[in-house]
């Protein structure tokens, strides 16, 4: 991602002279799922960190858990991620102290928001994925990109399998493309959700190099939060 | 003691070298209802007397949560505290944030307390109305700490300030000793007992006793209501009959047999009167 200008002049580029290049930014790999229910929301998100065609970790979890209520999944720059996490904690924690209350999920989607859109001009090369319970107590997913643009939606695919994933749930979970009348569509269970996310992540370690490993899966209610593992190809 | 040439700034000292402005604030913390603390080996519990009114409901604090780690009490002006709390909160979030851990309560406290000293050198600031007490738990164990405007820091085994807390200093005292072994509830009873004392006989039931506590394993939490009131009904049963008001002056005078004879309407009978969460604290003359 080296894009400081410099190819742009070609006049500068004399043969033979080896030019360094310092890019600020590196993508760690990594991919991201969430689903929500009714009164649920599923996350998942794989658990490899990996730098060009070199491991850093095959059990880093890329699930912040910011609240009892909302899980936060990034992908992307670690450092990004590690930096721009911090910085919810610590923007929560005055709020708590100020309010007596933990945040709601969407208070914390719109600050996420803001704090990624205060970085307008060099942004977090994050990307975010937000899951949990509304005040309602119903399931929800907001998706970002790197300068904090926030959606709202009932599943999410992101990271660097994001492209092959969401169409995957696209089909199985939205019903799309599919002769389905709308009273035939059922209800998505928990159990759905989990197995729909579980078996895209493997078709993602299939093709995509940067995913892979171990999944970790968040399951969200307003009872707390039920962590599973699933172990994928190591390859 | 008030109204002399020489307290109009803090940067005017008076002949005998004392700065009134300082002991002036010092009044402010005097004014404020009181606030115990306390430690044992393995905990820090801090009793606070609260003004509620009926008529506002309002979140008249006292008790503050800084960190998980640590939390404080404040007799004074609410306002001033809460620029206080503030920035403690803001230094703590700022160390775990760098450090990934939670600040050395000591340094915490040192800081605050150079902090402090900075209003009482200056011609364009005035001292913090306000004292605190300020109890965390931390690798070195359990702490209370005492802050007050004068920027003096004290470690303290137990301490009491506010209005009429020279009973509870007087308890405290008496009871030191014991502190180090006690459980959780003995701690905490032993609070409240200190604390009874500094009721006074007006607008009692106007008074809350609110506890919170921080310790190994405990992360700083301020009781809800419900626990409040048990542990007051414990401390009740526990303690000795309320031996009445005392304040500053009299208390030498009396020995333990006269104070026990003062008890809630003369009777001397424990808890005799009392209701609810509030300690009907009407003690007969002093």
């Amino acid at each position: 991602m080296s894009s400081l200008g410099f190819e742009q002049f070609p006049d500068y580029q004399v043969p033979g002279v080896k030019h360094a290049d310092f890019s600020p930014y590196e993508s760690n790999g990594g991919s991201i799922v969430a689903i929500a229910g009714d009164d649920f929301a599923v996350i998942a998100a794989d658990t490899r960190l990996s730098s060009g065609y070199n491991i850093h970790s095959r059990s880093q979890s890329k699930l912040f858990k910011l609240s009892p209520l909302t899980v936060l999944g990034s992908t992307g720059c670690w450092a990004d991620t590690l930096s721009l996490t911090g910085l919810m904690k610590v923007r929560m924690q005055s709020y708590e102290h100020t309010h007596l209350r933990t945040m709601t999920t969407d208070a914390v989607a719109q600050m996420l928001s803001i704090t990624m859109y205060n970085r307008r001009f060099f942004p977090y090369y994050v990307s975010n994925i937000l899951a949990g319970i509304d005040k309602d107590g119903k399931g929800v997913v907001y998706s970002y990109d790197p300068i904090g643009h926030c959606e709202k939606a009932t599943y999410r695919a992101g990271g660097t399998a994001g492209t092959l994933l969401q169409p995957v749930l696209d089909n199985q979970i939205g019903y799309k493309n599919m002769n389905l009348a709308a009273s035939e569509v059922p209800k998505l269970t928990k159990e759905r959700a989990v197995s729909v996310a579980s078996d895209t992540f493997i078709s993602a370690a299939e093709r995509d190099i940067y995913t892979g490993d171990s999944v970790l899966i968040n399951i969200i209610t307003k009872d707390g939060i039920e962590v599973k593992e699933l172990t994928l190809r190591q390859d | 003691m008030f109204r002399n040439q020489y307290d109009s700034d803090t940067t005017v000292w008076s002949p005998q070298g004392r700065l009134f402005q300082v002991e002036y604030a010092m009044e402010a913390v005097k004014q404020g209802a009181a606030t115990v603390g306390l430690k044992s080996s393995d905990f820090a519990v801090l009793i606070a007397l609260c003004r509620t009114s009926k008529d506002t409901n309002t979140l008249q604090r006292k008790i503050m949560p800084v960190d998980a780690h640590v939390g404080m009490s404040i007799s004074g002006l609410t306002a001033d505290a809460r620029q206080v709390c503030q920035y403690m909160r803001t230094e703590c979030m700022a160390y775990r944030h760098s450090y990934d851990s939670e600040f050395p309560i000591r340094r915490l406290v040192a800081n605050l307390g150079n902090k402090l000293q900075a209003t009482t050198q200056r011609y364009d600031r005035r001292p913090y109305g306000v004292g605190m007490l300020v109890a965390g738990y931390d690798e070195q164990g359990p702490h209370i700490f005492q802050v007050m405007p004068t920027a003096n820091v004290l470690n303290c085994k137990a301490m009491a300030i506010g209005a009429r807390s020279q009973s509870a200093r007087t308890y405290l005292e008496r009871n030191m000793e014991d502190f180090e072994g006690c459980t959780m509830d003995e701690l905490i009873c032993h609070g409240i007992q200190a604390i009874r004392g500094s009721l006074g006989h007006d607008d009692s039931s106007n008074l809350t006793i609110n506890v919170a506590i921080v310790g190994k394993n405990l992360p700083f939490k301020m009781f809800t209501d419900a626990e409040n009131h048990i542990y007051l009904t414990m401390a009740k049963v526990l303690g000795q009959p309320l031996s009445g008001e005392q304040d500053a002056l009299s208390e030498g005078g009396m020995s333990d047999d006269e104070m026990l004879d003062q008890g809630p309407s003369g009777s001397g009978m424990p808890g005799n009167g009392a209701s609810d969460a509030d300690i009907n604290a009407s003690s007969s003359g002093h």
